[in-house]
């Protein structure tokens, strides 16, 4: 009768299963490219101060693009909690309603406050939003974000949040499959870049994610 | 799960033998038209399901999802 992996997996037979390997070498992967946009504009930049102190102007350009180019992978990380679409005013409360029942009582108050469900699974803590989801690692010491959206464009947005969320349930692994990965990186990072009021819910995710299960 | 928010396709009691039927057939209606069966166990866990169970107490028809 029950289906152990998620029906959507079969839409996406090239893409190797999104375990926790996946997981951990994708992560080192975005270390290593976040090193190699940074580091050689940092070197080129002091290389340049070391020559003479006319070459201020350059080198700072230099370290504006050490430092702009990780934020705006971070910024796209981010991005995948963003509300998008329609707000349809008149369905949402009914939205909400539903999604409430699905949700705990501290989950349904943090979800009301900033748009956002958490839900710890074995891979770690998943805070789920309208059209993407960001994992937090056991530890929390690493956010994986990742863009995945319902086909159907026309629901309100706790509808949208509602059917991400069972679709995790139904099967995390098959779920991180689907998404795109988008940024992998520190959550410190990833909270800048967050609107003000989905911080709390970082906050939290990553304080489950430090506990141990 | 729909634009509305969300509507009830049917209801049936485990002792209502035409209402589990009619069900059936509107929840098969359903996956015909592309919706997924969930039922929802409460503990962070859900089960993609095909048929629809006689003693469940809620089933969720959700629409698929894909990489944004």
């Amino acid at each position: 009768m029950a289906q152990a992996a998620l029906a959507e997996v079969g839409q996406v037979p090239w893409r190797k299963p999104a375990d926790q390997a996946y997981l951990d070498r994708y992560g080192r992967v975005w270390l290593i490219w976040t090193i190699a946009l940074t580091v050689p504009f940092v070197v080129t930049g002091l290389g340049l101060l070391a020559v003479t102190w006319l070459t201020i102007p350059v080198a700072a350009i230099a370290f504006v693009q050490a430092w702009i180019n990780p934020e705006l992978y971070a910024f796209r990380g981010a991005s995948v909690l963003r509300p998008k679409g329609a707000r349809h005013e008149q369905s949402e409360p009914v939205a909400q309603g539903l999604l409430g029942d699905l949700l705990g009582h501290e989950e349904r108050d943090l979800q009301r406050q900033t748009g956002i469900a958490l839900q710890r699974g074995a891979m770690g803590v998943w805070m789920v939003g309208e059209a993407g989801a960001i994992l937090l690692a056991p530890g929390g010491r690493r956010a994986h974000c990742f863009c995945v959206r319902v086909t159907d464009p026309g629901l309100p947005p706790s509808d949208r949040v509602a059917h991400l969320l069972l679709a995790l349930r139904t099967d995390e692994q098959g779920f991180a499959t689907v998404a795109n990965h988008a940024f992998c990186g520190a959550p410190w990072r990833v909270r800048r870049r967050l609107p003000k009021p989905m911080r709390p819910a970082l906050d939290a995710a990553r304080s489950l994610a430090r506990e141990p299960r | 799960m729909d634009a509305s928010g969300h509507s009830t396709m049917a209801e049936w009691t485990t002792a209502d033998d035409a209402g589990f039927e009619a069900a059936v057939t509107q929840f098969r209606e359903q996956l015909d038209q592309g919706f997924i069966g969930v039922l929802d166990h409460g503990n962070g866990q859900a089960e993609q399901i095909r048929e629809l169970p006689r003693d469940a107490d809620l089933v969720i028809l959700r629409r698929p999802i894909a990489g944004g």
